[in-house]
């Protein structure tokens, strides 16, 4: 179950990766003369490939990718209602959750809790404060570092997590020299896990916003750089900053490989010993993990629609 | 309407009410060499402009023009030469420490701001008081009548308020100079037409010194004082609108500047002999010989009687008509004449010259 647990948050990641680029423009194009619908067709027009699927098309899609996210997500309720063996059902694995000695026989889960909590901070943290300010940068002043910087970002992407840990066994030695053993230098890994996610949702927002004309406009306004990019670039890149901190939260607490390789407890490390004794519970957290990443996605998409003005009101 | 108040002295950093009459900074380029990767996008511009004067650069796309504009705004650093406002050598100054104004040709409004947060932008940076930021903000955008769009945003705007809105935020803070980079070319025809004449109204009203890109000769000679008809990273002419329609320096310059026809005539006696017509030469005396004469379409005629010709194509221009004539020496010719008239391709037609002075070039120089 922890291995489920695991994997869950990354396949809904691996969705909005691909979905984060196109709705982030925070410029809305102006209101277009009144038109016929896109989806208006005269009625003769004969079906041709690659037309807009019919609506029955549509809602058989969404059904069947419906269909294949919920049957999991349902068997696992199912799951944690289940009374052992004995076919019958129970609500005790819930309310044994908020049992007097809950806190102490869930202390461990609880603490891998909060450590993956500053675990997603940290992480959340060095993409803000290293990623965003080197993309602006490179986009601004050398758009010929894009490609280079674009292969970077996508490298951790194409190497498999155990592959990484080997390479970052010998770092990690040298960490805890100087940092100290404690689970929360685990960020360092994870800002590059982090990295081709982060990566694309900012340079979506990046490529939706003139982002040198604003610069240039406000340069000759008499503001200096860090004004221009408190003041002008980080409210246009709102919602690609968000979009990326939610994704990097989202697979930071869906991470197992790394942490378990090196040794380190995590939430998905300790939702795998807590399943070998109490199955029922480590299932409930994942679920929990895993409404989590549902919120995190709602958000991102309500940044993706919402206007200026709308914000503003 | 007429704004009588002043920001900012030579540095932006002032709260300052004036009721002193407008007075815009001098601006002088001097030798200025600025190259991309081995392409010398300015190759040692002279350009000097006058406290509240209004200059045109000219030309058509990659001559140079906005790279000038960007290095007088700080934008494009330069390889080498001065750059002087009011005297002052600001070649090292960074963008935001020399007191400008700039429109861009792309919408540049902030989006996440208002209008009115966008005016007062440039004032929040001057650190001017809240209040006073206000009141000069709803000033400003009341002199291009845009008070009742101030809390709106970008995007609920059309393109020309848009620009209004981008004028008005470089000029509440009274710059020293104002740049426009081709601020009218994503307009249409008739909004185009309306904000240059409001941009020359406000530009004469403020005195503000001013210089304005353009790739569209008409906007140039519109609204300019004098007019920098740039080629290859020089400056080909620079003169009064008048001086360069009348007395293009070169080919370039002519064909750039209103519409010449290039016909093959002598100069004899400083004459220029032309089909039979004896036409005086504009500009400076030229040696004896064949020259090529730049004849304005205006200065042609259709004619019962002349120079024979066909007629190739004949465009109407809503309160002139144009038409192409092939001439029997094979020259083609533009003429520009009353819409009344209207001539047929094929149709044979003569022509005449009017008989006003022209210019004329050396062969050589007409390449």
């Amino acid at each position: 179950m922890g291995i489920l647990g695991a994997a869950v948050p990354h396949l809904a990641v691996a969705k909005v990766t691909a979905d984060v680029a196109a709705p982030l423009s925070p410029v809305e194009p102006a209101p277009a003369p009144a038109s016929p619908s896109p989806r208006a067709k005269p009625a003769n027009q004969a079906v041709r490939i690659g037309a807009e699927p019919s609506t029955l098309a549509r809602r058989l899609i969404l059904g069947i990718i419906g269909a294949i996210f919920l049957i999991p997500v349902i068997a696992m309720i199912e799951f944690t209602f289940r009374d052992g063996l004995a076919g019958s059902y129970t609500t005790s694995h819930w309310t044994g959750l908020f049992g007097e000695d809950s806190a102490r026989t869930y202390r461990g889960l609880y603490q891998a809790i909060e450590n993956s909590l500053v675990l997603a901070a940290v992480t959340v943290g060095i993409v803000l404060v290293l990623l965003l300010p080197t993309m602006v940068l490179v986009h601004l002043q050398f758009p010929r570092l894009k490609r280079t910087l674009e292969f970077i970002c996508i490298i951790p992407i194409t190497v498999p997590a155990i592959v990484l840990v080997v390479g970052l066994a010998p770092v990690y030695s040298v960490v805890v020299k100087v940092l100290g053993g404690s689970t929360w230098t685990l960020a360092f890994a994870y800002g590059i896990t982090v990295l081709p996610y982060a990566y694309r949702a900012i340079q979506g927002n990046l490529d939706a916003i003139p982002v040198k004309t604003l610069s240039e406009a406000a340069s000759t306004l008499g503001a200096g750089w860090l004004t221009v990019l408190w003041t002008i670039l980080l409210p246009n890149l709102r919602r690609g900053v968000l979009a990326a901190s939610f994704i990097s939260i989202a697979v930071v607490l869906g991470e197992f490989t790394i942490a378990s390789l090196l040794n380190r407890r995590n939430l998905q490390t300790a939702l795998l010993q807590v399943s070998q004794s109490d199955p029922w519970v480590a299932v409930i957290f994942a679920l929990a993990a895993l409404a989590l990443a549902f919120v995190l996605l709602l958000i991102i998409g309500r940044l993706g629609a919402a206007s200026p003005s709308r914000r503003k009101s | 309407m007429t704004a009588t108040f002043s920001l900012t002295g030579p540095t932006p950093t002032a709260d300052s009410a004036s009721t002193a009459p407008p007075t815009g900074a001098t601006v002088q380029l001097s030798a200025v060499v600025k190259a991309f990767a081995g392409h010398t996008a300015l190759n040692s511009i002279d350009l000097d402009v006058a406290p509240g004067e209004l200059v045109a650069l000219l030309g058509p796309s990659g001559c140079g023009k906005t790279t000038a504009l960007r290095t007088i705004s700080g934008l494009e650093s330069i390889d080498s030469g001065r750059i002087l406002i009011d005297g002052v050598d600001v070649a090292d100054t960074p963008t935001n420490k020399r007191d400008i104004g700039m429109v861009f040709q792309a919408y540049s409004l902030f989006p996440h701001m208002t209008v009115l947060e966008n005016v007062e932008f440039g004032l929040k940076m001057r650190k001017v008081a809240a209040a006073r930021r206000r009141e000069r903000a709803l000033e400003t955008l009341e002199m291009v009548g845009l008070t009742k769009h101030s809390e709106r945003f970008a995007h609920q705007l059309s393109g020309g308020q848009q620009q209004r809105v981008a004028l008005a935020r470089a000029l509440v803070t009274r710059p020293r100079v104002l740049l426009l980079d081709e601020p009218l070319s994503a307009l249409d025809a008739k909004v185009r037409v309306q904000l240059r004449e409001e941009i020359r109204r406000l530009q004469t009203e403020l005195g503000i010194t001013t210089v304005f890109v353009t790739h569209d000769q008409e906007e140039a000679l519109a609204v300019a004082d004098r007019v920098a008809v740039m080629r290859d990273g020089r400056i080909e002419q620079i003169g009064t609108p008048e001086e360069l329609y009348a007395t293009p320096a070169n080919a370039f310059v002519a064909d750039f500047v209103g519409l010449s026809n290039r016909m093959t005539a002598e100069l004899i006696d400083g004459q220029v002999h032309l089909h039979g017509c004896t036409l005086n030469l504009l500009g400076d005396p030229m040696p004896d010989g064949p020259v090529v004469a730049l004849v304005r379409p205006e200065d042609i005629a259709l004619s019962t009687e002349g120079i024979a010709g066909t007629v190739i194509s004949s465009s109407f221009l809503g309160s002139l008509r144009r038409t192409r004539v092939r001439l029997d020496d094979g020259t083609v010719v533009a003429i520009q004449h009353e819409v009344e008239r209207h001539p047929q391709p094929g149709e044979a037609v003569s022509v005449r010259l009017k008989g006003a002075p022209v210019s004329a070039l050396p062969p050589k120089l007409t390449k």
